[in-house]
């Protein structure tokens, strides 16, 4: 019998749907996988029982012909979605012990669909990291070049990780500012963050309310079809959802792509800009163009405030989001001779260094005296930016560039530890389509000269994810990643 | 009416006041949850997740609480405000589980408007409005449970308020005292806040200033938070007023700072820095939409209006002739407004007026009854009333009847008939009397005639008596000079 691991959900669908295999013998590998790869650290809460509850129940499902979109499939879930009486922690000491006593929408809608879970997968403390090394589990260790010790990224590490090495069928993510994206790249998969506004926010513990989005990370481009469409949907518990129909995404993969106009911005080929990227970059437009894509050059000339706006939005929302965290209601409290006392200790021993940065500039940028040089400022900044590819898009359909400006970099890299710059740095070319609220796609490009992965971007127009797959199913069929492995 | 002047060592000086009143919202849900708004349900009854601040969860806008808010506006006679948002407050507090309270700061939901207060001397004044926002209620904290804890209470948490902003246009106590009177009745009429200052459902805070007669501009203000009766705010402001003149005057400076009322001494004195010292760092709510209202929507709300306090006096001195005074003692309660017109409908309004405010509000008074429970109803004040209009009894009796009434809850017509009550106003009848009356007592017969026409008095009160008294008295009184010329 072949590696049930190994299949991507299509695949995996089919066979269950066909009898080839069972929901619990597919479940059952995937913890086998688990159990085999724990030195990953890619989970930080396995739940197996459940797990094969689940599995079991979804057999008679399929059985009796009631089988949902995603029945039997088994996946995984960052640690960021509240699962119900599964623990949730954001991988962040504050919350350690707390058990939600409710479900995320999007984890609702998978549920419903069939969808098994196998586990909670490891991240960035509230997602703010780019390697997974700000994890109070620790970092996850990319499934690429184990032996080396490199990082997964961040912050959906461990999701792009356990996707890698066939830990689950494929996981969910979350995307602040390249936090599904980026991983995607390190480790070689593929994933998606849809428009803002396409999935409900709705029990995902936030980190930057105006930028959080959630969206998966899975095998190839069919598998993000598949899983965003069950993800996405207007939610009445989550106002800045986007009430507008989900199309089948499925639909426009393997399609003509000729006269779609792919836009190459300028301003994303720095002087500097990695070689190896640049080529593949190059690599990927001649692609497009050889199927008959119009190439358009573009300009999104505030490209270079993006990170700037992005690193004072980001930690002002955050410093908020985080206020709730005090040790009173759930989570671990370290008592006080008094209330100030009370919240100083928790809150010092509940957060780690990264999230305290972020907590104090956010403080920072919204105090009285210097919220209009910072925070407002770069509210008109990101208006900017939103501005730019408006006008883009009037030129283009979808816009290619890399997704990351690295490969995966050894855990405990010295010159990130010691100035976060550098690590924010990584974010370059995806922060600015949070800023935009656009959807965004990173597949596996190639593999660089040490044979680590590396990935490229597609942005498309808002609510134009379907343009996305399109460009994306014809990119991923000429590159053939898998063909690299 | 002129202000309050205080005469001080070196002059005459002006109280200058503004207050902000926190009105709870009548809702069924509170402003951003579903849970139930009910006053003095077991502690952390009325709980959502979103109120506990738990995490991921997000707030959704109760429509009712909008629809309340625009209501209020229109009755505030304020522009409403097409375009709103919602802001974040930030602070730490134990009863504020979000860590931040949702509340409107640039943009709130009614802009400027006008109250107009009646005087104790008959005068008028107009109040101005300076905006009105909405937001959510805090917790409650309880610290005389226990010596060494503290305990909260969440039921109040994410209850709507309205806050109410005036301009700084109150010259003395009375004037804020007569506003909060007028307020209460205009949100009662509109069943926005039911206006209970000792529940917590109205909470007033005060902005007090002094300066010299005839001095431009305004000198440093002290605010007094949660005054919780008139009486209270009226009093803080006099004291508050008058430690300011002797603070100016001995050569000191009033610093801008939060004080407690203190309700046993009447005197005011500096909160703890620390609870006042906090930056708020505000800014835009992410996680919901701004608030956007259509012409329709107001319109609708405009055509749901009641009629309010001022209409309603004009209309009472204008068409049923009552005096502005009494107008508006009759229009400050709609209850009691609705029951004037129940009465006075048909029959004399000026004279069911009287009745009203005379004997009725006594009877009630007197038995500790609201008016909801008083044995006699609308409809049989104003049949008592008739009865005297149309000389069936004569006023004397009238009152018997009403004590009767109060005590039996019996119409009065069948009190009038069961004890013969009728007014005699047959001639012969009372002539007769009047001839008794006549030959009883011929030496003051005789000094009338000799010019001691003060006597006539007496002579009616005789004839009364002997007709015990139901003899119409405007008879006796014609008949009586003509026989004793």
């Amino acid at each position: 019998m072949t590696d049930l691991t190994k299949l991507t959900l299509a695949e995996a669908r089919k066979g269950l749907k066909n009898k080839e295999f069972s929901a619990v013998e597919l479940t059952k590998a995937y913890i086998a996988k688990m159990d085999a790869d724990r030195d990953l650290n890619a989970y930080v809460c396995e739940v197996p029982e459940k797990a094969l509850a689940q599995a079991e129940k979804s057999q008679e499902k399929i059985n009796n012909g009631t089988a949902g979109e995603m029945e039997g499939l088994p996946l995984g879930i960052k640690d960021l979605f509240c699962t119900k009486d599964i623990p949730t922690t954001a991988c962040s000491s504050i919350l350690k012990g707390f058990v939600p006593p409710y479900e995320s929408t999007v984890t609702s809608k998978l549920k419903e669909a069939g969808a098994v879970f196998l586990g909670k997968l490891n991240l960035d403390e509230f997602a703010m990291g780019g390697s997974n090394e700000t994890s109070a589990f620790g970092p996850v260790v990319n499934p690429w070049k184990k032996e080396r010790r490199l990082v997964a990224g961040g912050s959906s590490g461990g999701s792009a990780a356990a996707v890698a090495a066939d830990m689950c069928a494929a996981a969910t993510g979350t995307d602040t500012g390249g936090s599904i994206r980026q991983p995607a790249a390190f480790c070689g998969v593929t994933g998606i963050k849809p428009t803002y506004g396409r999935c409900s926010r709705y029990g995902i513990i936030a980190f930057a309310s105006s930028l959080d989005q959630a969206g998966p990370i899975a095998k190839d481009v069919r598998d993000c079809a598949i899983m965003l469409k069950t993800m996405s949907g207007y939610d009445a518990k989550d106002s800045t959802s986007a009430n507008c129909p989900v199309p089948d995404f499925e639909k426009f993969l393997h399609q003509d792509i000729r006269g779609l106009k792919i836009g190459i911005p300028a301003e994303y080929r720095p002087e500097g800009l990695n070689s190896e990227i640049a080529a593949l970059w190059d690599k990927g437009i001649d692609m497009l163009k050889a199927r008959g894509a119009e190439i358009v050059s573009i300009s999104l000339p505030h490209t270079k405030y993006a990170l700037a706006t992005y690193y004072i939005i980001a930690p002002a929302e955050a410093s908020s989001n985080l206020a709730r965290y005090d040790g009173l209601r759930y989570g671990n409290r370290i008592n006080g001779t008094h209330l100030d006392d009370m919240y100083i200790n928790s809150r010092t021993a509940g957060f780690g260094k990264e999230v305290k940065r972020r907590i104090m500039i956010g403080t920072y940028v919204l105090s009285a005296g210097y919220y209009d040089a910072y925070y407002l400022k770069a509210q008109k900044v990101r208006r900017l930016i939103r501005e730019d590819f408006l006008k883009a898009f009037e030129k283009c359909d979808v816009i290619l560039t890399p997704t990351a400006p690295t490969a995966a970099f050894p855990i405990g890299d010295k010159s990130m530890q010691e100035n976060p710059i550098t690590m924010w740095l990584n974010d370059i070319f995806t922060v600015s389509v949070n800023l935009a609220g656009l959807p965004a796609m990173s597949l596996p490009a190639g593999l660089n000269k040490d044979g680590l992965p590396l990935g490229l971007q597609l942005i498309g127009r808002s609510f134009d994810e379907e343009t996305l797959f399109k460009a994306a199913s014809a990119l991923e069929e000429d590159i053939n990643f898998k063909g690299m492995k | 009416m002129s202000g309050l002047i205080l005469e001080g060592k070196t002059g005459k000086w002006e109280v200058i006041c503004g207050v902000e009143i926190h009105c709870q919202i009548i809702s069924k849900s509170k402003i951003f949850s579903g849970a139930s708004t009910h006053y003095g349900s077991d502690p952390n009854q009325n709980v959502a997740f979103i109120d506990a601040g738990m995490p991921g969860m997000l707030p959704s806008l109760n429509e009712e609480c909008v629809h309340q808010a625009v209501k209020t506006g229109l009755g505030l006679n304020a522009k409403i405000n097409k375009y709103s948002e919602f802001s974040r407050k930030n602070y730490f507090y134990a009863d504020l589980p979000q860590g931040y309270q949702i509340t409107q700061f640039r943009y709130p939901i009614v802009g400027e408007g006008t109250v107009t207060i009646s005087l104790p001397d008959g005068s008028t004044k107009d109040i101005g409005i300076e905006r009105m926002h909405i937001e959510q209620d805090a917790g409650k904290s309880i610290h005389d449970m226990a010596p060494d804890k503290s305990f909260i209470d969440l039921n109040r948490a994410g209850v709507g308020l309205m806050e109410i902003v005036t301009k700084p246009d109150f010259r003395a106590p009375e004037e804020v005292g007569a506003f909060l009177r007028k307020l209460r009745s205009i949100l009662r009429y509109l069943e926005t806040c039911d206006g209970n200052m000792d529940e917590g459902s109205m909470r007033c805070d005060v902005n007090v200033s002094v300066r010299k007669l005839g001095e431009e501009g305004f000198r440093t203000r002290c605010e007094m938070k949660n005054v919780n009766s008139v009486k209270f705010v009226m009093q803080a402001i006099e004291n508050e007023a008058r430690r300011h003149v002797e603070v100016y005057e001995s050569g000191g400076e009033i610093v801008q700072e939060t004080r407690k009322f203190d309700a046993l001494s009447g005197q005011t004195k500096p909160m703890r820095k620390k609870e006042f010292a906090h930056d708020y760092r505000y800014f835009p709510e992410p996680d919901l939409l701004p608030l956007v209202l259509d012409d329709e929507y107001i319109n609708r709300i405009k055509s749901e209006m009641v009629e309010l306090p001022d209409a309603k006096m004009a209309r009472y001195v204008k068409d049923l002739g009552l005096t502005p005074y009494d107008a508006s003692v009759i229009c400050e309660n709609k209850e009691v407004a609705a029951f004037y017109e129940k009465a006075a409908k048909g029959h004399d309004a000026k004279k069911v007026a009287n009745w009203l405010m005379g004997d009725f509000f006594a009877m009630l008074n007197e038995k500790k009854l609201e008016l909801k429970d008083s044995p006699i109803s609308a409809e049989n004040l104003g049949r008592l009333v008739e009865l005297v209009t149309t000389n069936v009894i004569n006023g004397k009796t009238a009152k018997d009847v009403f004590a009767l009434m109060a005590e039996t809850g019996d119409n009065p017509e069948k009190i009038v008939e069961e004890k013969g009550l009728k007014q005699v106003t047959d001639t012969g009848a009372i002539e007769a009397v009047i001839d008794e009356v006549i030959a009883a007592n011929p030496d003051n017969v005789a000094a009338y005639r000799a010019g001691k026409t003060a006597l006539m008095g007496w002579f009616v009160g005789q004839v009364m008596k002997a007709s015990k008294g139901k003899a119409n008295p405007g008879m006796v009184n014609q008949l009586l000079s003509k026989k004793l010329v």
